[in-house]
């Protein structure tokens, strides 16, 4: 009979939270409190980088809204869930008046595209400040 | 806000170059692997869009 392994208590919300709270914020944050600069600097240019891009080529902030079609309501909520991960970034869009319309032209739509990724790409640095804060990675 | 028009070609290159410096940073353990993983990455996307590039004109033809 296979032997069960006991299960790891989680890591207390104390040592990650504050973190991947400032990680959400801030791209790059958790990693500039952990003490991992470099990283941190590359990480706030590169998802910016995206961001501003998308600004740029006036992509579409996605706003959470229901319609009779299933697949246009998980579009639209699950754009913006993608757009808020990218935390300060999305709000001054948003509160400085960049949000924009959804117009037609394939350099809008990639710039839509590119604000959802720009969240995305936080998404997965603060799931590394995380493992870096739980002492899973260096 | 300035406005700019890219490419579908500067369009990818664009965020193959963001998204392979994120995949670096947070993929590997050390800084010369980060680095050698973020230039890996950049090459695949690469590879991919000159080869769905292709791909799409041969099919076209």
């Amino acid at each position: 009979m296979k032997e069960e392994k006991p299960r790891e208590p989680a890591p207390p919300l104390s040592v990650w939270g504050p973190a991947v709270a400032l990680g959400w914020l801030v791209p790059g944050g958790g990693h500039f409190l952990l003490k991992r600069y470099g990283r941190a600097m590359l990480l706030l240019f590169a998802v910016t980088g995206m961001f501003l891009f998308g600004l740029m080529m006036r992509g579409t902030l996605f706003q959470p809204y229901r319609t009779n079609d299933l697949l246009t309501t998980l579009i639209q909520y699950g754009g913006f869930i993608g757009n808020l991960a990218s935390g300060i970034l999305y709000l001054l869009a948003v509160w400085l008046g960049y949000a924009q319309p959804d117009v037609p032209g394939a350099v809008h739509d990639y710039g839509t595209k590119f604000l959802v990724a720009a969240g995305l790409l936080n998404v997965l640095a603060m799931v590394d400040a995380y493992e870096i804060a739980v002492g899973k990675k260096d | 806000m300035p406005k700019v028009n890219l490419s579908h070609f500067e369009a990818a290159l664009v965020f193959a170059f963001f998204t392979s410096i994120v995949l670096g940073v947070v993929t590997r353990r050390t800084d010369r692997e980060r680095a050698v993983y973020a230039l890996y990455s950049f090459g695949w996307f690469l590879l991919a869009l000159f080869g769905l590039g292709w791909l799409m004109f041969l099919g076209h033809r």
